[in-house]
């Protein structure tokens, strides 16, 4: 009966230290982003993978961006500052490195320990091996990471089903709204979102 | 008058007046400049305002040489060594309270109360006497034209009628300009403003070393300079000073010197001196196949390194530059793991991005590489008016090297922009990179005139813009020219 109460008592206080020690559970997304991820933040210290729109990878960072958060992109050529300043990222403390080569996974290691989120594009699928080296420095330093390739493990998981663009027609109008239909996979299941962006921002 | 004031500081003016008077050979703007380095070379912070003309404040030299005369008669001294007897003739000093008073000291022939003539070319006003002597100037010494007349309409033709005026009176009723005017007939120098800047002597901090047998790779530039790269750092620091902007000289065997300045948002470490010389020899080892390399040298791999200079090509005082309570520079952390990046990939390909004015999105914005000081192109104001810029959703991905697209009509025929600035034909498929989508949907084509004046046919460098929406609901951003065709500026990726 006190044996019982004992390991009782002990596990009711693993669980009170569980959440403790994931860090303060993850870095703020935008409101209109908060029901993509399962804890309603980018988890900190594990990859989060997002594939078929850069637009919806840049707009995951906005919050930590204007809140003082260092952010970096590694892989991503040709990437458009502007466009990303007009999500509301602080380009001053937004790095980009366009073509890391096959040092990518070794420098998302390196910046994970001043970053606080990181875009990685790997250009080829890493092995095992490797991407668990770097998410134990992920987890070391409560980096989140957005991986838009091939990656091998990943808890959530968001893939651009469908696109949409209205404000154009058949020779008139401007691009303007922008509708993704983004499915989410991730502990709660197999989720569909809709994501809106009006001129390069972000609408609720 | 109010007594409260301080006077000004004793200044020692030095006029040579044929450079005022005549324009010859032997009274030309280079034998000023010598005259200015003698004098300099007796007393360091000497400032000349204009050819014929330099002051320095006389508590120091009076101090060195033994009194305010003695001073006088050494630059004297020193400038009868490099002019020649003309210029020496035309030469007098003057000593008094303030740049005003001095030049007048030193320029005048008459006897003024209060002046003491030490030798026919030394005038010296004692401190107390500033006031006297000023006062039988005439009005315009001190005053413009316009001034002058106005106050001598009053009836103050002279400097010491003009000081009685009582101050707030003189700004009230003829501005701020005359204010200056009332305080140099006063004895007074102008406010908050020091007129000769208490400047330390101009000191030369570049440092350098030598390489022999010379050095290869910049590997071992780095391992080599880093000593001396701590001791510039360190030398400045005793002067109370940072390098901000510094200039690297490599010198090679070949006798070339490839000197580059690079500058630093905050200031430089010896760390960060060490990396600009490292990318700097990297960037010359690793030059260009165009540039023209003799055989000889693209056996033993380019040219090595036999000497390296630093010099500060701008510094600014380290009391500016003491991180604040709150620092706002970036993390000390942040800067050193990007540096390491920086090591692994180059320098260029660690950036930060900055926006720019322009009409195209490539011109809207470029890479800093970190590092280097995000300056503002004044010549692209972002918010200019800029026709033709894109408006509403920005693509995601610019190219640098726009890739050639293809937008095929109906008929199989490619589709074109023509002189009417219309579409040639609704566009039915567009193909990029091999890949072949149907368009469902496409923007009026805008004209973008850039540069037009600068081209004889203006037909020829206009670029139309135009946006698609394919199947997908991929969207591009276009670019067309009657001269290559179609091109992807962007995607909304």
């Amino acid at each position: 009966m006190n044996q019982l109460a004992t390991v009782r008592s002990l596990q009711q206080r693993i669980t009170e230290m569980q959440p403790m020690r994931m860090g303060e559970g993850g870095l703020d997304v935008a409101s209109a982003l908060r029901p993509l991820l399962p804890t309603g933040a980018l988890k900190k210290g594990a990859p989060t993978s997002v594939r078929g729109s850069l637009l919806l990878t840049l707009a995951l960072l906005r919050e930590a961006s204007a809140n003082g958060a260092w952010c970096a992109a590694v892989g991503v050529p040709d990437l458009s500052f502007e466009a990303a300043n007009t999500l509301g990222i602080a380009l001053e403390r937004f790095i980009v490195i366009p073509n890391p080569g096959r040092h990518a996974l070794s420098i998302a290691g390196m910046l994970s320990e001043v970053m606080s989120a990181i875009v990685l594009c790997p250009q080829h699928r890493p092995g095992t091996g490797e991407s668990e080296r770097l998410h134990a420095r992920l987890r070391d330093h409560g980096t989140a990471l957005i991986v838009t390739g091939d990656w091998p493990r990943s808890d959530t998981a968001l893939r651009v089903a469908a696109s949409s663009w209205s404000g154009l027609g058949r020779g008139h109008g401007m691009l303007d709204t922008h509708v993704l239909t983004v499915r989410s996979l991730d502990r709660r299941g197999q989720r569909v979102h809709t994501v809106r962006f009006q001129g390069g921002r972000l609408i609720p | 008058m109010t007594s409260s004031e301080p006077l000004p500081e004793r200044i020692i003016a030095l006029t040579a007046s044929v450079y005022a008077t005549e324009h010859s050979e032997t009274a030309d703007a280079r034998s000023w400049f010598d005259l200015f380095a003698a004098v300099q070379r007796v007393v360091p912070g000497a400032v000349q305002f204009e050819p014929g003309f330099c002051a320095m404040r006389a508590r120091g030299p009076a101090r060195y040489y033994g009194g305010e005369d003695a001073a006088a008669r050494r630059i004297l001294a020193a400038v009868a060594e490099v002019v020649d007897a003309r210029v020496l003739e035309s030469i007098s000093i003057g000593v008094a309270n303030g740049v005003f008073a001095a030049r007048l000291a030193a320029e005048t022939t008459a006897h003024h109360p209060g002046l003491r003539a030490l030798s026919p070319n030394t005038r010296i006003v004692a401190s107390e006497d500033t006031v006297r002597f000023l006062a039988l100037f005439p009005v315009d010494t001190a005053a413009d034209e316009q001034l002058a007349e106005t106050l001598s309409g009053l009836g103050a033709h002279t400097l010491g009628a003009f000081a009685a005026f009582p101050e707030h009176l003189v700004l009230q009723r003829f501005g701020r300009g005359a204010l200056t005017a009332h305080r140099r007939a006063r004895g007074l120098g102008e406010p908050h403003t020091e007129e000769v800047p208490a400047g330390s002597p101009v000191r030369d901090f570049s440092m350098g070393l030598d390489f022999e047998p010379a050095l290869s790779g910049d590997d071992q530039l780095a391992f080599a300079c880093s000593d001396l790269a701590e001791r510039f750092v360190q030398n400045l620091s005793t002067a109370g000073l940072v390098c901000t902007e510094l200039r690297i000289d490599l010198h090679d065997d070949t006798g070339a010197v490839h000197e580059r300045t690079w500058s630093h948002p905050a200031n430089f470490t010896p760390a960060d001196v060490v990396n600009r010389a490292r990318w700097q020899a990297a960037a010359l080892t690793a030059r260009p196949a165009s540039t023209q390399v003799p055989p000889s040298e693209q056996e033993r791999g380019g040219a090595g390194i036999t000497a390296v200079r630093f010099c500060p090509a701008r510094t600014a005082r380290a009391a500016e530059h003491e991180p604040g309570l709150w620092n706002t520079a970036p993390d000390e952390r942040v800067h050193h793991q990007l540096t390491r990046v920086q090591g692994m990939v180059g320098h260029e390909q660690v950036a930060t991005g900055a926006l720019l004015g322009g009409r195209l999105s490539a011109d809207r914005q470029r890479a800093v590489p970190w590092g280097n000081a995000l300056t503002a192109d004044v010549s692209r104001p972002r918010d200019g008016p800029w026709p033709g810029k894109l408006t509403g959703a920005l693509p995601t991905l610019v190219f640098s090297a726009p890739p050639r697209v293809e937008l095929i009509g109906a008929d199989e025929t490619p589709v074109v922009i023509d002189a009417d600035e219309l579409l040639s034909a609704d566009p039915e498929r567009f193909r990029a990179a091999g890949r072949g989508q149907t368009v469902r949907a496409w923007s009026a084509p805008w004209h973008v005139r850039e540069q037009w004046w600068r081209h004889e046919a203006s037909a020829l460098c206009a670029h139309y813009r135009m946006q698609v929406v394919l199947e997908d609901g991929e969207a591009w951003l276009l670019r067309f020219t009657t001269s290559s065709g179609w091109s992807a500026e962007g995607k909304y990726a």
